[in-house]
């Protein structure tokens, strides 16, 4: 077993675990810590596949923005207890039962499904460079357009979060 | 470098797909909004990972670039559901989705 392979196998139980772990820990703080471990091993995904440019915005967005976020906002609404509400057992079953059927379709789908493989990629596409390049020339429009959506993001956000709308 | 080699492709579009399920899941099995907004967090970065893994297979930049656009709309998408959430809990004093049923007929 190469150490690729071992890498792959212990990024992919950790995700795996801690996903779980967001779905059915008991308290709301909890499972927000559980979703930070998950994203740092889908950014040890994205080194493993040499994407380090995503690797890194991924931690700075997710880790350090989103789940900041959410995290406050937990706080803010004193959500951070254990006497949660929760969905009645019948309900919880047919749910399992239903991601598990989602699941079993999906992986039946992909299982016979022959995927074409480049074996001589280019391992460099991920660098910042190549990347950037890719960025500002091919998708110059849409990067500047995704300013816009953040001004509107930025806007909305603070007009909601007023106290007196009328 | 050696990861096409060492690791097929289905791994990791299963690793996605396991994921996506049990982001799917979380969504269908809690009642807190803030929550269900985590596990739809889940959802988008499977989607991510396999986009990555695939630009990586095939060479090509544009899927990464594609992912970067996701994280942006993402944080965008973020702000705005938790304000509205904080507006919604200001008014109902809940954030439980079985108690916010008022636009269910």
């Amino acid at each position: 077993m190469s150490i690729t392979l071992i890498i792959f196998w212990f990024l992919s139980f950790m995700a795996i675990m801690s996903a779980l772990m967001v779905v059915f820990a008991k308290n709301p703080v909890h499972s927000v810590l559980y979703l930070i471990i998950t994203f740092f091993a889908i950014a040890g995904h994205y080194l493993l596949l040499s994407a380090q440019f995503l690797a890194a915005v991924h931690i700075i967005v997710y880790a350090g923005a989103i789940m900041v976020l959410f995290l406050y906002v937990i706080m803010m609404l004193n959500l951070n207890k254990e006497t949660e509400p929760h969905k009645k057992p019948i309900i919880k079953f047919v749910a399992v039962v239903a991601a598990g059927l989602l699941m079993l379709t999906l992986v039946a789908a992909f299982k016979g499904a022959e995927v074409k493989v480049i074996a001589s990629a280019d391992a460099s596409i991920g660098s910042v460079e190549s990347l950037g390049k890719v960025l500002f020339k091919e998708f110059l429009l849409p990067f500047e357009v995704s300013s816009i959506l953040f001004l509107a993001a930025m806007v909305g956000a603070v007009y909601l979060s007023k106290k007196d709308l009328h | 470098m050696e990861i096409i080699k060492g690791i097929p492709l289905n791994y990791y579009i299963f690793l996605s797909t396991a994921l996506f399920c049990i982001g799917a899941l979380g969504v269908m099995i809690r009642r807190n909004a803030i929550i269900m907004f985590m596990c739809i967090e889940l959802m988008l970065n499977a989607v991510n990972l396999l986009m990555v893994a695939f630009s990586r297979y095939l060479g090509d930049s544009n899927g990464q670039v594609f992912v970067f656009f996701i994280m942006a709309v993402a944080a965008a998408e973020v702000a705005v559901g938790l304000a509205i959430l904080i507006m919604v809990y200001r008014n109902a004093n809940t954030s439980d989705t079985e108690v916010l049923n008022q636009l269910k007929w």
